[in-house]
């Protein structure tokens, strides 16, 4: 019996018509997707783009070259080089972060004991030069300049779960 | 004007004809590569929808421009000819392809007058020339010199002649029940509505004709010829630039061309479906027989993305399966009861 029922089944393509039914159905279902350009999905305060390194209000740095980013960076990405400067403080020279090598894991921002060096929202950036991946210090604090007012919001927005 | 009217009386009359029948030639042939080109886009449009995307969006507005920038592109590029390959038949094969797709327009009745070439033997014509296109794919393998086109060919080689046969049956059936080979006498046969046409009692030939089309035009889910998960692109793998187009635009032909003659045979052509209903039939009226016939063509055009958006790829043993055990049987014991069923003129169709 059951051998008769499947023969029914597939000679008349019953279950090629459901099939065909449910191709039908989604032609007309809601579409999801972002026109990208024009429209952008939503971005968490979590997100780990491209990185910054923040001052304080008074304008002061606040990285103070204690290398616990370059220590833990798992792909190696981060150079720095310190020494005392004029008055007296420890500051970097150098602060490179190869963005070719970087993985975007976010750990440099999690070692960072002041908060210096973030992961900022900006996921749209490219390079047109050999050289231009290194993200010198200079670069890196003025994404920070430009971006700071939305950077201190999602660290405060993120700061009970840290 | 009337300097290229006594221009023209002075040509002769050989002349003349030729003038005119090229003139006929690219009325129906310019009109059907735009058919092609927006095709296309509606495959694109279309299975994106049914995969809940959008489908090419950013050429024009709303992507109309998408086929005629894909033109540009392929025109542009370069046309590679693999070292070991052999020229000609390597170049000839698109052509092959291509050609009986649209020479097979030339008997095909658009309306009641309109027809290229009324030739008797019409149907046996478009017989002929669809199954040309088979050397086509199998020349193009063979030439290329290369392994994946040469599976390609082989598996296209087999699929398509045994679907050649269920087709070329279940089309037998609709000429013993129109009792002409002639595509507008087949139509006239097929007079008063929707239930008059050959569907109904030619179901199951309609349904082995249409399947055998998709087969026979390698598409999915009988794409095995081409099987891009499997052998690549199949017979067409070496193929680029135009030549590829031409392969590209042969297969939509084919589509339409086999989309318009199941439109024929089975829905009507050009006929209304209301036609000699009580009151639809007199509301219709007035609504010209190309534009039933487009619609109809469209149907099945649509049809073919459907079942590709639908369905995975069939096995190979599968198709020959298929093909040979299941299709045959059906239209030789169909063509059977059609037969009986004209010989003893049984009621609705036949009397």
């Amino acid at each position: 019996m059951k051998v008769l029922t499947n023969y029914f089944k597939s000679l008349f393509l019953l279950e090629l018509f459901r099939g065909l039914s449910v191709t039908g159905r989604y032609l007309f279902r809601k579409k999801f997707t972002v026109m990208y350009p024009e429209e952008k999905a939503p971005v968490s305060p979590r997100f780990r783009g491209l990185h910054a390194l923040r001052r304080y209000p008074s304008g002061e740095e606040r990285c103070i070259a204690c290398k616990l980013c370059e220590a833990t960076c798992p792909a190696l990405a981060i150079t720095i080089e310190a020494e005392p400067r004029d008055d007296g403080s420890r500051r970097t020279t150098r602060y490179d972060i190869d963005l070719f090598k970087c993985i975007y894991c976010g750990y440099c921002q999690e070692a960072c004991p002041v908060d210096a060096i973030v992961e900022t929202r900006i996921y749209e950036y490219h390079f047109e030069n050999r050289g231009e991946n290194i993200m010198t210090k200079e670069k890196l604090l003025a994404v920070g300049d430009k971006h700071e007012a939305q950077l201190a919001a999602d660290i405060e927005a993120q700061a009970n779960y840290r | 004007m009337e300097f290229f009217i006594s221009l023209w009386e002075t040509l002769p009359s050989e002349l003349q004809y030729l003038i005119w029948t090229l003139i006929k030639i690219v009325v129906i042939v310019a009109p059907m590569m735009l058919a092609v080109a927006y095709f296309t886009y509606a495959e694109r449009k279309i299975i994106g929808y049914m995969q809940v995307r959008i489908g090419p969006n950013r050429v024009g507005p709303k992507g109309w421009l998408q086929p005629i920038a894909d033109a540009l592109k392929l025109m542009f590029k370069e046309i590679v000819i693999p070292a070991n390959a052999n020229k000609l038949l390597f170049l000839i094969a698109p052509a092959i392809m291509l050609g009986p797709a649209l020479a097979a327009w030339a008997v095909f009745p658009f309306d009641e007058e309109l027809v290229l070439a009324d030739i008797n033997a019409g149907l046996l014509y478009i017989l002929a020339l669809t199954s040309i296109g088979v050397y086509g794919v199998i020349i193009a393998g063979w030439a290329s010199n290369s392994k994946y086109a040469f599976l390609g060919a082989m598996r296209s080689a087999a699929q398509i002649v045994s679907y050649e046969i269920a087709m070329g049956f279940a089309l037998v059936g609709v000429l013993v029940a129109a009792g002409s080979l002639n595509l507008g006498e087949i139509i006239k046969a097929q007079q008063g509505g929707l239930f008059s046409w050959f569907w109904l009692p030619l179901l199951p030939l309609f349904g082995v004709y249409v399947i055998s089309g998709v087969a026979e035009t390698n598409r999915a889910p009988f794409d095995v010829a081409e099987g891009e998960s499997e052998i690549v692109a199949g017979f067409h793998v070496e193929y680029s630039g135009m030549t590829f187009a031409v392969f590209f635009l042969a297969e939509y032909a084919n589509i339409i061309l086999i989309s318009a003659l199941t439109a024929v045979m089975f829905m009507g052509g050009w006929l209304s479906p209301f036609q000699g209903w009580p009151v639809l039939g007199a509301l219709f009226d007035w609504v010209p027989g190309f534009v039933w016939l487009v619609i109809k063509t469209g149907f099945f055009m649509f049809l073919f993305l459907w079942l590709r958006a639908t369905f995975p790829r069939y096995r190979y043993d599968q198709i020959m399966r298929l093909g040979w055990k299941v299709f045959i049987p059906i239209t030789i014991v169909w063509i059977v009861v059609v037969g009986l069923a004209v010989v003893y003129q049984v009621p609705w169709w036949f009397d």
